[in-house]
């Protein structure tokens, strides 16, 4: 599994994330921030879209990891990574739009990544997030919760957060019963990750 | 700031977090989009008993500053959080705080102000309120959030006014980023607790906010009593003060938790800036971002940022400017029929120097409307051009509006 | 929300179907119209009608009984609870890019 993103590191890593309202896209991308807080990122950033929340509806959030202290608050609209946690978010929302060349597109998806819509220079990662969720019994009204399982297809796929700080995180933010049921859907994820 | 003693947090929670430090004793707001978070976060707290204060539902914003003038005239520390409408909806009250001489801490999330309605950012709501007699203080990031409002108690107490923290809406409250949480010990040994005033007192019997005449009468011992006009003038005096007692917390503040607890205004680059950027908020970093840009374009410019805007520092402004050619302002609001607040107020201060330089408004952001690195840094470019063209005085430039054609 | 001629100087527009987008998309369960149960049919005219007035994305047209269009119908429920009479019930539906759907009975 390569760790690193094919292009030279940046000094700022922007992303940008696609779910539907209720899936934890936003709580996720929180998740994120953190855990690259814990693991050096000087600077980190996360919002989500703002807008009418409504359960279903697409919506977006946007993270951005830094060396420095971030000082942009607009949305990220040429990301460096992508993570989608809904594959028909890729034609309905256009997921990959701005993705810079030799990005990374990180889908769940239980279809291999040839049968997916994308642009051609995109590196795309995939993985049955909902399976692995689903095995670790995450399951919130009869729907797999994928939102903190994808973040160990994250950490699989760029390297930029290892797995250590994403249980510190993700700890930070649950429970203890429910924190460990999350982190094990990640650490499925992780290693169910095809890069 | 090391990842130890640092929390990834919104906005929000680090309001709630620098309330719940400050061991404020009554807490009365009403939910509005975007500071609802603040109140539920309070709410939660003082359920568990981690936060022992009194909370009181109210069923309007107008109601929830009325317990808290009523609560802090009685000494309890107060607190209450509003945006736009809610602001607009106490408005009479946020009057009567202020010449009340009460020291109330409100947060304000920055919101739009209906009509049309908006749920976004921007700063028309705190600014509509800027004649009224609050110190007014407006946050850059999370961090200075939770500072400011543990500031704004020891200003508050010391100067007999109420303060007003105001932060971007979703830009700061709903945007996650790294905050240094201080102990709660070291909050509380640096906010000295107020003591109770009893306010039916048999021995001492007061009237409190009777009604005040147009001249200074004699009352029943001779002693002559203030006019209206008195008593505003004071709290004008009060208001001037401040201008050295929010530096002065700010230091007091930075030697107690041994980062910048901030002064009337900050800068960035301004040093031989040809042209600078005047902002307050969190448009301030986004400005930060522009100038580099435009320094690394052959244009010098620089930020100046307002972090008290009431009292204005005039002084401090007529100082960082002096010797500029050009002052580009950002609002993020519009005094209508006229032109931005901030604008109107830095060029009016302006005056006062020797050669004063040029001052052109920009208008941003209203309603959400996303704010641009790159379409700020044009902004300055077009200023630039106008400027360097003999334009001296200019109608607002609208940075990023999409009017159509008319059907 | 659907809306169309949209005014320029005040927040005003009319409302129409599908200016939100594939709120389709949204939905987990959809509409279900027994037409033994609408009013308007038992009453054999165009009586009632609270669904086509209530709807907040123009997807209910009047009607002997009320056509549903399902194109853009979000599955907000708020037909089913205004019917008078219960014809209008929400049955699970599958979310996923579909034809278009005309429900007539």
């Amino acid at each position: 599994m390569k760790p690193a993103i094919s292009e030279p590191a940046p000094q700022m890593f922007e992303i940008r994330w696609h779910g539907r309202g209720g899936q934890g896209a936003v709580t996720a991308a929180k998740i994120l921030a953190d855990a690259a807080f814990r693991s050096g990122f000087a600077g980190v950033a996360s919002a989500p879209s703002f807008g009418s929340e409504r359960r279903g509806a697409p919506i977006t959030a946007s993270t951005r990891l830094s060396s420095a202290p971030v000082r942009l608050h607009s949305q990220v609209s040429e990301p460096d990574i992508v993570i989608v946690l809904d594959d028909t978010l890729l034609g309905v929302a256009n997921a990959a739009r701005g993705l810079r060349p030799g990005g990374v597109l990180i889908v769940n998806t239980a279809r291999p990544a040839s049968a997916l819509e994308v642009p051609g220079n995109v590196r795309v990662v995939t993985a049955d997030v909902s399976a692995a969720a689903q095995a670790a019994g995450l399951v919130v009204a009869g729907a797999p919760m994928v939102n903190t399982a994808i973040l160990g297809t994250f950490a699989a796929a760029t390297g930029l957060v290892s797995m250590e700080r994403l249980r510190d995180a993700i700890a930070a933010s649950f429970p203890g019963p429910a924190a460990k049921k999350n982190y094990e859907a990640a650490v499925i994820a992780h290693d169910a990750t095809r890069a | 700031m090391s990842a130890t003693d640092s929390v990834v947090i919104t906005g929000n929670e680090a309001a709630a977090i620098a309330v719940r430090l400050a061991g404020v004793q009554v807490v009365a707001a009403y939910p509005i989009t975007p500071q609802s978070p603040v109140v539920e976060t309070l709410s939660k707290w003082v359920d568990s008993g981690e936060l022992r204060a009194e909370l009181v539902r109210v069923e309007s914003e107008h109601s929830a500053l009325t317990v808290c003038i009523a609560a802090a005239t009685v000494g309890a520390r107060v607190f209450t959080a509003t945006s736009a409408n809610g602001l607009a909806y106490m408005n009479e009250q946020i009057w009567w705080a202020g010449g009340a001489r009460l020291p109330v801490v409100m947060a304000c999330v920055n919101r739009a102000l209906a009509a049309p309605w908006n749920v976004l950012n921007d700063q028309q709501d705190s600014m509509s309120v800027r004649d009224a007699g609050w110190v007014q203080i407006y946050c850059r990031d999370n961090q200075e959030i939770l500072d400011s409002l543990v500031q704004a108690y020891a200003i508050a107490e010391r100067v007999q006014l109420p303060v007003m923290v105001c932060y971007d809406g979703f830009l700061l409250s709903h945007t996650s980023m790294p905050v240094s949480v201080p102990a709660a010990e070291a909050v509380q040994a640096f906010l000295p607790r107020r003591p109770p005033l009893p306010i039916v007192d048999l021995d001492r019997p007061r009237n409190i906010g009777q009604v005040t005449f147009a001249d200074p009468r004699a009352d029943a011992a001779g002693q002559l009593c203030h006019g209206y006009m008195e008593l505003r003038a004071l709290h004008q005096e009060a208001l001037e003060g401040a201008l050295e007692v929010i530096p002065q917390v700010g230091e007091a503040f930075g030697a107690q938790f041994g980062r910048e607890g901030g002064g009337l205004v900050w800068s960035h680059l301004l040093e031989g800036a040809e042209v600078a950027f005047v902002a307050a908020g969190s448009v301030g970093s986004e400005l930060t971002v522009a100038a580099e840009i435009l320094r690394a374009e052959g244009v010098r410019a620089g930020v100046l940022g307002l972090r008290a805007y009431r009292p204005f520092p005039a002084q401090a402004v007529r100082e960082a400017l002096a010797g500029k050619d050009l002052v580009v302002v950002v609002d993020k609001a519009m005094s209508y029929g006229y032109e931005g607040p901030i604008c109107s107020d830095v060029r009016a201060a302006l005056l006062g120097s020797a050669s004063p330089p040029a001052v052109f408004g920009t208008v941003t952001g209203l309603g959400g409307r996303e704010v641009d690195t790159r379409q700020l840094v044009e902004a300055a470019q077009r200023a630039l051009g106008d400027f360097r063209a003999g334009v001296r005085v200019r109608r607002a430039d609208w940075i990023n509006l999409k009017l159509r054609e008319p059907a | 929300m659907g809306t169309s001629n949209c005014g320029h100087e005040i927040a005003m527009s009319s409302p129409s179907a599908g200016e939100a987008g594939m709120t389709r998309d949204w939905r987990t369960e959809r509409p279900d119209l027994a037409p033994e149960l609408c009013l308007a049919v038992r009453q054999g005219k165009e009586a009632c009608q609270l669904c086509w007035v209530y709807c907040p994305d123009v997807c209910v047209a009047r009607g002997v009984p009320p056509v549903l269009d399902l194109t853009y119908c979000k599955g907000c429920g708020i037909c089913a609870e205004v019917c008078p009479t219960d014809a209008i019930r929400m049955v699970p539906d599958d979310r996923g890019p579909s034809l278009p759907e005309v429900v007539r009975s």
